[in-house]
């Protein structure tokens, strides 16, 4: 008997969470940490099918069926709460009849540790489940770590971005901003209008009055565009003296053309700085993306670029809504002194 | 030095003498930002450069301010965590002080590219022992005073520690244990995660 009550203690250190059933699958013994998930009820005595569920292999209800399955992995359940799901293996056991089976926790044993207040005494010492707890907190702290230098980095980003997609003087969006809304605009394929507007006579507002007097025009520009246009239309600085607005909301000709009219009309009023007055205009193009026509950034950009020379050789402080008849005349014009490039956006 | 040790010491000074205190150390150690990010690598000669300004703007003898560090990293509320990784390397101080041979392989599992010094322990009798330490940055040995004495407090240990020395990039520490379950200690609980 003394010989059996060692065996037990051996498997005690080794396998805390091991059972010893008799041949009628009633267990004889239960290790220490087992019998610590069950601490008011005694496993000794009671079926071994009545406090676990067999989840794999499927259908076993009798010992004979368990007994078969001796050697191989099973997947087994608590019948009571916490239902703790846990891994087991059964092999023959020393007295004729006997099994033992030894179970372990697998990956519940996160939860398991905290249901069950386990420590580091109730695991064989040579189990790496103590190891794998502390891998799974210091990977949890590492992750931590990093998400936060993500969230960093990710907020400098954006405002790495938008610095990027602003004009510094005027606070519009700049080139690149305007290709980026404009490229969303066709690929979304609904209909907007796009002005390209060139100052009139800022130049000479340059080269008499000095940069200063220049910038502050154009930061005054800026401010009577924003104003005359919606928050959803876009405005954007693309040029030294060159402006795009894009107006998704364009309802037609006649809506485009009251904007244009009172941006002309706000600009052509004098601008006071410092004791001078500095007096500019602008020429507007107008095109219009129609949805399904197929046209691209450059096509729509060069339509507004042709209905803007026609706008500069009328006379200056005008506006002109593209129609492909623009183009036979453009041939004709030769462009208006102190244009810039803007033909080749 | 990896990132995580330069942001312990500025934990270390913001928790404990005030985020002033670290802005000043950071400008007088010459650094062009104030926060460290620990999933970075910055450059080795930063950290000998910080400990001085560090010891500089608080005042305090490099030594001593070396071992407050130490006792910083595994006593304060903020780096509960740490607290919580050293305890998973034994149940009792011994184990605990035997589990430190682990703690550079232990500390790049959680983080690949931390390289944290080396650390023999020597046992010359049941309750003596020396700790010989790697020392990259000069008093990382004090840094280890600072953990072991809390350390032991934690498990509940009386300990009595020397710094016996340094040379040639090492530096020693005896320990000698006066009693094992001195006091209570603090509770260890598995499944209890650092917040």
């Amino acid at each position: 008997m003394s010989e059996i009550r060692n065996m037990e203690r051996a498997l005690d250190v080794l396998c805390p969470m091991h059972v010893v059933l008799s041949n009628t699958g009633h267990v004889i013994h239960a290790g220490p940490t087992l019998q610590k998930l069950r601490p008011d009820v005694a496993m000794v005595g009671r079926r071994f099918l009545e406090i676990f569920d067999l989840k794999r292999p499927r259908a076993i209800t009798t010992m004979d069926a368990l007994l078969a399955t001796a050697g191989t992995k099973l997947h087994l359940q608590l019948r009571d709460a916490p239902q703790t799901e846990v891994k087991g293996v059964l092999v023959p056991g020393a007295e004729d009849g006997q099994s033992i089976v030894n179970l372990s926790f697998g990956i519940s044993v996160v939860d398991a540790v905290t249901d069950y207040a386990l420590t580091s005494a109730d695991f064989a010492a040579t189990d790496l489940t103590v190891e794998m707890l502390y891998l799974v907190e210091a990977k949890s702290a590492a992750m931590d770590a990093s998400r936060k230098l993500n969230q960093r980095l990710q907020g400098a980003m954006i405002a790495a971005e938008e610095q990027a997609f602003t004009d510094t003087l005027t606070g519009l969006k700049n080139r690149r901003a305007m290709d980026h809304v404009l490229a969303r605009h066709i690929q979304w394929d609904t209909r907007f209008g796009l002005m390209q507007i060139d100052l009139d006579w800022f130049k000479a507002v340059n080269d008499t009055l000095g940069h200063a007097a220049g910038d502050h025009v154009l930061q005054t520009v800026a401010r009577v565009m924003v104003e005359e246009t919606r928050e959803s239309d876009t405005v954007a600085r693309v040029g030294g003296d060159e402006f795009v607005i894009i107006l998704p909301h364009a309802k037609g000709t006649e809506a485009l053309e009251g904007i244009g009219r009172r941006i002309i009309e706000r600009l052509s009023r004098p601008i006071p700085f410092q004791g001078e007055v500095c007096r500019i205009s602008a020429s507007i193009g107008t095109a219009i993306f129609e949805p399904e026509s197929g046209q691209t950034m450059a096509q729509i950009l060069d339509d507004a670029d042709v209905a803007l020379y026609a706008s500069k050789h009328g006379g200056r402080a005008q506006q002109t809504v593209y129609h492909p008849d623009l183009r036979l005349q453009a041939q004709n014009l030769s462009a208006p002194v102190g244009r810039s490039s803007a033909a080749t956006a | 030095m990896h990132g995580l040790i330069n942001r312990a010491i500025q934990c270390f000074v913001s928790d404990s003498y005030g985020a002033d205190k670290w802005v000043e150390a950071a400008r007088v150690a010459d650094l062009d930002f104030v926060e460290f990010e620990a999933m970075l690598t910055y450059d080795d000669d930063i950290t000998p450069a910080l400990l001085d300004a560090v010891s500089h703007v608080l005042d305090r003898p490099r030594d001593e301010m070396m071992e407050d560090i130490g006792t910083y990293l595994v006593s304060h509320p903020n780096v509960e965590a740490l607290r919580r990784l050293l305890r998973f390397g034994g149940v009792n101080f011994v184990e605990f002080l035997h589990s430190l041979d682990d703690l550079p392989d232990r500390a790049r599992l959680a983080v690949s590219d931390l390289q944290l010094p080396r650390i023999e322990l020597r046992d010359h009798s049941p309750t003596q022992f020396s700790l010989i330490c790697q020392c990259p940055v000069a008093g990382y040995g004090h840094v280890m005073m600072g953990i072991l004495r809390t350390m032991a407090d934690d498990y509940g240990a009386l300990a009595v520690l020397e710094h016996t020395g340094s040379g040639n990039g090492v530096e020693t520490i005896s320990v000698s244990l006066i009693e094992t379950e001195f006091a209570e200690g603090r509770v260890f609980d598995l499944g209890a995660r650092a917040g």
